[in-house]
Parts: C-alpha cells; sequence; structure tokens
C-alpha cells in the first residue's frame, strides 16, 4: 500500500454532533480512534466503522468515514460480510458489553475463531446505559439497579476470557481517561492481521460513575492494575515493588525484594503458542489481583476472507472463471426435434 | 450386453403384449436405505432423455434413519411421464413398488383402483409385519383384491445376480433397488442405457460396484422379460415438447443456478450467507460448488449472522443472499427491516415447509406467504416473488436479483418443499440469450461527478437522494469521497442523517412504500390462462401452478367459461391484478394455507374473493380442486 499523507485527527471527525453525555468516557475514546488512524494516515474511503445497538454503537456517526449502524448485536456478522465481499476494507467494530456480549454473545465468539481482519473496540461500562440503567452481562453480583432492585444474582462474564476462549488471535485492554495507553494499544490493533479485540474500560457517568475508579484513580489505580509489556517481569505497585508469581498453575501476588528478584515473577509472553497464559491473565481481578493492562496475546493466524478468497482464485485457476453454458449442460441432456 | 441388445431381446422373447398409455404415474417406496431416492431419480433421467415430459415428487421420511422396516423410516419417489406436457406428478398412482410392509401399508391409499402393486416378498416377514406395526401380512387382507399384485423375491434374486460380483451378502443386497429399477424399466419398456452409464460414472472406481449394480440391474430387466408373471406392457411415446435440447432439472438446483447466473449477468460476485435447515440446505450444497464463478458461500452461526453477513456483502458491493424455510426467516425480520431502512438490496429466500414452529419440516406448504409480505415491525414494505415449479426457479432468481439491484430492495423469494424437490425438463437456456442487469453505483470523485458538482466537501454526498423511481444510490465503501452513514435509525430525506422529525417520518414512510408499489411498473401484464372472463377465474400462486391450471383444464373441458391468473408476484402485485378479477363472477384462490393470498385480494381490492385452503404437508391433487370448483 502507498504511504499516505497524515491526517489532521480533526479531518475524521464528521459533520454530525456529538451526542453522548457530557462526561462520558465515549468522548476520549472517539478522539484517540481519530488520533490513531489520523496518525496512522488511513485512508478514510476504504475505512468503514459497524455497529450495533446501545450508546457506544452511536460512533460510526462521529467519524469521517463509511458508517453502518446495524441492529442489536449483529455488527460482527455485518462487518463480516463486508470483509467477505471486499478484503481491502479496513473495517472496524464498535460495540459494547450488552451489545457484544449479551444480545450478541454468539457473533463475537464466532467472529473470534474466523479471525475475519477486523478490529473490535468493546466499551465495557458494566451497564446498560442507552436503556437507561439496567445491569449488564458485565455487571457485578449484587448490583442494584432499576431492573435488580434488589440486586443482580447472575454472575458478570469476563470479556477478554471469553474472547480469548473462542481463540481470539489478539486480545487486549485499555481505559478511556489513560489517553497515551489508550493510542498504544490502538495502534497495535490497528496493525494486527486477523481479529483484534480490545476492552476499553468506559465509565457511564450518568448511570454507573466510577464502576472502574479503582483503574483510573491515581491513588489506587498502581496497586490495581499490572501494564504488561512482552517478555517483561510483572511488576506493579505505586514503589513498583510487587509482583505475581507463577505457585504451580496459579498466579500469586508477591512483594519483590525481601527474597524474590524480578526474575522470579512471571514474564509476559503474548505470542505464546497456547492462550493458557492469556487466559490466566484475564482471569486476574481486583481485588486479589492486579488487572492486566495492554495485549494480552497477540499471534498469527490466517484471516477468514484470505482463505476465502484463496477458495475463489484456487477454483478459477483450476476450473476457468466459470462457462455458464457448460453449467447448464452439465447434466443427463436430450434434443427435442422440430 | 448394450442396452440395445437388451431391448431386442426383451422384445423378442417375451410374450407381454404392449399397451400404449398417454401417462403413466409410479411410485418407488422403501426404507429410507433403500436407495428409493435414486431409483426414483434414475427413472427420472431415462424417461427425460427418452423424450417424456416428466415431473417428481419425492417424499423424504422426517427422520435420518429411522429404524429399519418401520413407518417412519419409509421414504418414497413418485414420477409421472407423459407423452403429453404435464404440469404436476400425478394425484394417483398407476404402479406402487414397495420394498417392505412399512412401504405399502405407508402409501397404498394412492395407489388407484386396478393398480399394479409390485412387493419385495422377501421382505414381507412376521418380523417386519411387527416393525410396520401389523399383525399379519397385510397382503391376505380382501382390498387387495382390487389391485393387480405381483409379488417378486427381490432380495433373494439380487443376491443371486450380483454373485458373479463377489461382493458380500449385505453389500450385494445393497443392489436391490437396482433390480427393482430394471424390472420397472423392462414394465414400461425403458431404454437401460441412462442408468448404465450413470452406474460406470459413479462407480468407475468401485468396478465391483458398478459390476454388481448393472448386473442387478440387468436381472430386474430379466425377470420381468422371462418370467412371464406380467401380462401386460406400457409404452409411453415421446412427448411433444417445444424443439430444443433439455435436461431435468429440481427446484433446489434451478434456484441456485440461478442465481449463479444472475451475479454473471450483473457482473458481480455472489455472497451467500445461510444456517443449515430443511428443505433449503441443497441451495447452499449446491452454490458451494461454484466458487469458480466467484460465488462466495458462507455457512453463519445462526440464521441472524447469515442475513446480516448478506446485508454486509451487499453494502460492500456484492450480491447479498440469505436463505432459509420458516422457522429461520422468523429468526431474519428484524434484519430485514434494517436492509428496508438501508435501502440496500438483497435477496431471501424462503424455501416453505409446513409450520408454525418447527412444523413438519419435510412436508410443503405455503403459509408463510404473510411473513414475507407483513412479518416485521414497523411499515416494512418488501418485493415478494414466488416460483411456480423446479424449472421456474432459475427465471424467478435472476428477475428477483435484478430487482433488488435495480431497486435497492430486499426482495423475498418464495420456493416450497415440493418445487425445491421435485424436477421437470428445463429447455437449456443459451447464456447470450440472457439480458445483462444493469447495475449503476454512485460515482465518486476521481471517477467522475460527486452528485452534481463533483468536488468533495462542497456539495456533500446524499445518499437518500433519488432517482425517477425512487431508488437511492448505492455507494459503496471504498468509492472516493462518497463517505456516508447509514444506520436502523429513521433517516432524513436526502442526507440520510439521523431523524426523529414527524413530518419526515411520514414522508420516508411514504417513499420507501412508492419505490416498492413502483416495482409494478416492471411487471408485465399478466396472462389470463383459458376464459378471459366469465364464470370462474381461479388465482394461484407458487408451487399449485400445476396443479391448478391442469384442474382448469378439466372444468373448461367439461365446458364451463373459466380461467386461470397465477401471480407470479406478490408485492407488489401487478397494476392488472385487480381489473382481472373483477372480469369474473366468481373468484377462488387456491393455496397451501388457511388463506393468506386470499385476505391480501379480500383486503386490498374489497373483492369477494373465495378461497380453497389445504395444509396437509403434500401438493394439491388436481382432483380435489376440480371438486372445489364445481
Amino acid at each position: 500500500m502507498a504511504t499516505l499523507p497524515t491526517l489532521d485527527w480533526k479531518e475524521l471527525k464528521s459533520e454530525s454532533e456529538v451526542r453522548w453525555c457530557p462526561g462520558c468516557g465515549d468522548y476520549s475514546i472517539l478522539m484517540q480512534v481519530q488520533k490513531v488512524l489520523a496518525q496512522l494516515g488511513v485512508d478514510r474511503d476504504r475505512t468503514v466503522f459497524v455497529s450495533g445497538i446501545g450508546c457506544s454503537s452511536r460512533f460510526p456517526y462521529y467519524m469521517n468515514t463509511y458508517g453502518f449502524h446495524t441492529i442489536h448485536g449483529r455488527a460482527p456478522a455485518v462487518a463480516t460480510g463486508i470483509k467477505c465481499a471486499n478484503p481491502e476494507l479496513d473495517v472496524w467494530v464498535i460495540t459494547g458489553d450488552g451489545d457484544g456480549f449479551s444480545i450478541g454473545g454468539n457473533h463475537i465468539l464466532h467472529l473470534l475463531r474466523r479471525n475475519v481482519n477486523l478490529k473490535v473496540i468493546l466499551f465495557n461500562n458494566r451497564i446498560y446505559g442507552l436503556t437507561k440503567g439496567q445491569y449488564s452481562p458485565t455487571s457485578e453480583v449484587g448490583k442494584v439497579t432499576k431492573s435488580t432492585p434488589f440486586g443482580s444474582i447472575d454472575g458478570p462474564l469476563n470479556p477478554l476470557g471469553v474472547a480469548i476462549a473462542a481463540g481470539a488471535t489478539f486480545v487486549a485492554r485499555t481505559v478511556d481517561v489513560d489517553v497515551q495507553h489508550q493510542q498504544q494499544v490502538l495502534k497495535r490493533a490497528a496493525a494486527h492481521v486477523g481479529t483484534a479485540f480490545v476492552e476499553v474500560y468506559q465509565d457511564c457517568n450518568v448511570y454507573n460513575h466510577k464502576a472502574w475508579d479503582y483503574a483510573t484513580d491515581r491513588e489506587t489505580k498502581p496497586e490495581s492494575v499490572v501494564y504488561l509489556e512482552h517478555g517483561k517481569p510483572m511488576i506493579f505497585g505505586k514503589q513498583r515493588d510487587r509482583g505475581v508469581r507463577l505457585n504451580g498453575l496459579t498466579p500469586e501476588v508477591v512483594s519483590v525484594g525481601a527474597g524474590i528478584a524480578a526474575d522470579d515473577l512471571l514474564h509476559h509472553n503474548e505470542s505464546a503458542p497456547t492462550p493458557t497464559l492469556a487466559y490466566l491473565l484475564a482471569q486476574m481481578r481486583r481485588p486479589e489481583f492486579p488487572e492486566p493492562m495492554g495485549v494480552l496475546r497477540a499471534v498469527n493466524a490466517p484471516t477468514y476472507e484470505s482463505l476465502l478468497m484463496s477458495q475463489v482464485a484456487a477454483a478459477q485457476k483450476k476450473l476457468g472463471p466459470g462457462d455458464l453454458d457448460a453449467l447448464f449442460n452439465d447434466a443427463d441432456t436430450w434434443t427435442v426435434q422440430d | 450386453m448394450s442396452q440395445t441388445n437388451a431391448s431386442t431381446e426383451a422384445a423378442g422373447s417375451s410374450g407381454a403384449a404392449v399397451q400404449i398409455l398417454p401417462r403413466v404415474v409410479v411410485r418407488f417406496a422403501g426404507d429410507s436405505g433403500d436407495g428409493m431416492q435414486l431409483a426414483g431419480t434414475q427413472f427420472t433421467n431415462t424417461s427425460a432423455v427418452f423424450g417424456n415430459d416428466v415431473s417428481t415428487l419425492p417424499d423424504f421420511p422426517a427422520e435420518i434413519r429411522a429404524p429399519a422396516g418401520t413407518r417412519p423410516g419409509v421414504s418414497g419417489f413418485q414420477i409421472s411421464f407423459s407423452s403429453e406436457q404435464i404440469r404436476t406428478p400425478g394425484d394417483e398412482l398407476d404402479a406402487l413398488i414397495a420394498m417392505n410392509p412399512a412401504a405399502l401399508l405407508t402409501n397404498i391409499d394412492d395407489l388407484r383402483e386396478g393398480g399394479l402393486l409390485i412387493v419385495n416378498s422377501d421382505e414381507f416377514t412376521a418380523q417386519n409385519f411387527a416393525k410396520a406395526k401389523v399383525a399379519s401380512d397385510p397382503l391376505d387382507s380382501p382390498r387387495y383384491e382390487r389391485y393387480r399384485v405381483h409379488k417378486v423375491p427381490i432380495t433373494l434374486q439380487t443376491r443371486e445376480a450380483v454373485k458373479e460380483s463377489g461382493l458380500g451378502a449385505k453389500d450385494a443386497e445393497r443392489c436391490k433397488n437396482f433390480y427393482a429399477l430394471g424390472l420397472v424399466y423392462w414394465l414400461y419398456d425403458r431404454p437401460l442405457d441412462t442408468t448404465l452409464g450413470w452406474i460406470n460414472e459413479k462407480f468407475g472406481k468401485k468396478p465391483q460396484v458398478a459390476q454388481a449394480n448393472t448386473l442387478a440391474l440387468k436381472a430386474g430387466f430379466n425377470f420381468g422379460d422371462t418370467a412371464e408373471i406380467f401380462p401386460l406392457r406400457y409404452r409411453v411415446a415421446r412427448a411433444k415438447l417445444p424443439a430444443g435440447k433439455y435436461r431435468n432439472i429440481i427446484g433446489n438446483q434451478a434456484l441456485a443456478i440461478g442465481l449463479v447466473t444472475a451475479a454473471r449477468l450483473a457482473k458481480k460476485p455472489l455472497f451467500y450467507g445461510t444456517y443449515p435447515i430443511t428443505p433449503a440446505s441443497d441451495i447452499l450444497h449446491e452454490l458451494a460448488h461454484y466458487k469458480n464463478f466467484d460465488i462466495r458461500t458462507f455457512q453463519a452461526e445462526d440464521e441472524i449472522a447469515a442475513i446480516c453477513s448478506a446485508i454486509g456483502a451487499s453494502y460492500a458491493g456484492a450480491i447479498g443472499v440469505t436463505g432459509s424455510s420458516g422457522p429461520g426467516i422468523a429468526l431474519k425480520q428484524e434484519a430485514v427491516g434494517l436492509a428496508v431502512m438501508t435501502e440496500l438490496p438483497l435477496l431471501i429466500l424462503n424455501v416453505q415447509r409446513a409450520g408454525p414452529s418447527t412444523g413438519m419440516p419435510t412436508k410443503t406448504e405455503q403459509a408463510d406467504l404473510w411473513q414475507a409480505v407483513l412479518g416485521r415491525n414497523g411499515e416494512c414494505p418488501v418485493a415478494v416473488i414466488a416460483a411456480q415449479s423446479p424449472a421456474d426457479c432459475f427465471d424467478t432468481a435472476i428477475e428477483a436479483t435484478r430487482i433488488a439491484l435495480q431497486y435497492m430492495t430486499p426482495v423475498f423469494v418464495l420456493s416450497d418443499g415440493y418445487v425445491a424437490n421435485s424436477s421437470e425438463p428445463w429447455p437449456i437456456v443459451k447464456a447470450s440469450d440472457l439480458k445483462p442487469i444493469e447495475v449503476k453505483h454512485a460515482v465518486g470523485i476521481g471517477g467522475g461527478a460527486n452528485g452534481a458538482n463533483g468536488a468533495e466537501d462542497s456539495a456533500p454526498f446524499q445518499p437518500y437522494a433519488r432517482d425517477a423511481r425512487g431508488v437511492r444510490p448505492w455507494a459503496i465503501p471504498g468509492t472516493p469521497g462518497l463517505r456516508h452513514r447509514i444506520g436502523g435509525l429513521e433517516k432524513a430525506d436526502l442526507t440520510g442523517e439521523i431523524s426523529y422529525d414527524a413530518a419526515n417520518h411520514q414522508r420516508m414512510t411514504d417513499l420507501r412504500a412508492a419505490k416498492i408499489a413502483n416495482i409494478a411498473r416492471e411487471i408485465p401484464p399478466q396472462e389470463v390462462y383459458g376464459d378471459a372472463d366469465g364464470e370462474l377465474l381461479a388465482v394461484s400462486w407458487g408451487g399449485t401452478f400445476g396443479a391448478v391450471r391442469t384442474a382448469i383444464d378439466h372444468v373448461r373441458a367439461a365446458g364451463r367459461r373459466a380461467g386461470h391468473l397465477h401471480l407470479r408476484w406478490l408485492n407488489p402485485l401487478p397494476n392488472d391484478t385487480e381489473a382481472i378479477l373483477r372480469r369474473f363472477k366468481r373468484v377462488i384462490v387456491c393455496e397451501l394455507n388457511m388463506g393468506q393470498l386470499q385476505q391480501l385480494i379480500r383486503g386490498k381490492f374489497a373483492i369477494d374473493a373465495a378461497g380453497y385452503h389445504k395444509v396437509q404437508g403434500k401438493p394439491f391433487t388436481v382432483a380435489e380442486l376440480v371438486r372445489a370448483f364445481g
């Protein structure tokens, strides 16, 4: 692909007025996506944003690219069709915890196992915002909402764990307000060939404010998250004095120093041949563990649409481009004379 | 021994007299493992290649492999072959070949009085009577005196006949369908060469199996010739079909080939997103072979993903097609609404089966008409077309594709279990005789004009501006300068921005309806078969075409003034429909549902149309329609 001139990020803004609630975490994600795409110098005419239903799914209207705001949960399926019709397009799927993991959970699984070459950004705010405040499949147990006045009784699912189990080739996590980290992760996702799945901790300041406070607050953040770096030991804490060590198959938080060196800690390997480590990391949750931020897994695998098109190419090479008359006559035939 | 020799010998040694018949209906019935579909298909191809007009009706068991010998495990294949043009597989059987007691008991009611019954006597055992839930040999009943019953030890004779191939006893017995086929070939004086050719091609790599099937086929034929138990043979002369080259074609096959053709005529890749379901899966199986035609098949994770992927493909510039049957269509309807709102081309194939819910998956019905025309939330008009016969699926697929692409609309293509699995001769078309499907895309900067002035940003692209027919432009991602956003929220006229404006919603609703109504301009004047006015007009749609037309022939032959209107387009209804309906004193709408088209006609035209309805999982018989028209 020819090198394109870098865009001003404002050239990624559409003329539509952004209508999220003031203070919504979506604004930051929108801006980081625009900035990253501008820095990468994408071709806006070949870029398509596809979404389902929910607050986050209004996203495509605000991008000065092609956009398709589809129906609840189905963006991965629509996006798969787009890539099968035109593999050259740069496709981004925008979804939320309800859209992607409740009503559309099935499609996420199959998108990931097929490894369609597109990017998924999951806006996880652990609540239903657009329908005004019911609990979501990522809400914690006991969540008191309009639909669960006595607290929710169903356990949350873990999007990264589900993605890894579905065979995702790229899995990462970031936070809406952590601008630099978010941009780094989005760039990594953009560069991945295959389905890149990015969970963003996003604040719904109206219905679930501060759900991710521990991961954003200056005081609590260093003790609550661990930033993953490929090949590096997992060290966290304000004093960088805590680490994650593997005890058999079980991770444990240890103090670094007092007889435990950085080398004794678990070292990150995002390209491990099996997804075991990534899954283990995805299961690390507060308060027992710091929650991992960054790229949990990035491996190479053939993309669905490249396999599809290579079957088409192979068939055409073997059989030619298809002759209708030969097709029509490919049976026992007989001729009726006048 | 060549087939010609077999014929000559047969003619030479058989003492049987030959009777000439205009038309014969035969059904092969046996256990689902007995190869009855294969025997029926071979008999069909032989008769078609011989030059008869043919019409077939397979009857699959609901279960994949119900226990052998039981009634639910019975599989049947009916074929009508004729020296005249025929349009149905026939009401009554002239001959029934029953390979076991269960097959006899589940099929005997369709055999006409005096009809020929051939049973495999080896399978009429106490054990098989028990499996078929009958106390003793049903053939002992006096009711069988009204048929010409022939008990033939087909299993033993087959085993004997194929001995020299060296096949084991079990494999040898599996050739008994070819033995039965050979016997029926003798009975109806059919040549063996089509089937012999097929055996050699199919089993070329298994010469032992090829030899065994050949031996069984010829043994069956020779048994008829030498056993002297059949006093009569029958001959059905070639039909006087219009001159030309023909092949036999099955409905689902014709639909698939029609789609491949439409894609080529539109010079576009075709994307088929689907989820397996009876009786539509064969369309996927067929299309999956045609990758060299740039047919991209996608077995989705569910029905919703199937249609949504097709919508995505259409959005990106391919021909998006999805296919299913009623229960699957129910799941797709929200997405059909999305395609209506975003005004994208889309084909939705519905091979209807008996419902509601899971219903009777292998049985035919036409009860999804309302689902297609009306079954979505909101004011949500789509085009609906129905195929009238197996071969007609080819033309229907092309016509539906043309309308979808040229009107930027979802088009429902209605078939049914009967049309999908039946077959008939198809006069093979020449690709060069088919009209190309013209497709227009909005052109961006660098490729010509962007709207009126071509300058990016100076005049923003209007994705919901319309042409004279009310059709919006198809602007596909990747086109320079046409970046725009669409979705399921109500659109502002012209700009396509989100709009909650009251007057705009009314206007957009009207525009969407007008676009679909405009499709009626593409529909040529309808042919009224028979009398152009008079006492009785039979109205039909879809796969009931053949039975209704034949019944009208009977009624007219009896001297009555009657016509037949077969509606190909169900939405929009053709513009001349009302005028035609009003030319007749009595209108009777015949459908395999409880009155869906009847209600649409009554609602739209306030005409007192009567109905003839049946939901028994079977096509209409001509006889019942003639009675209904009485």
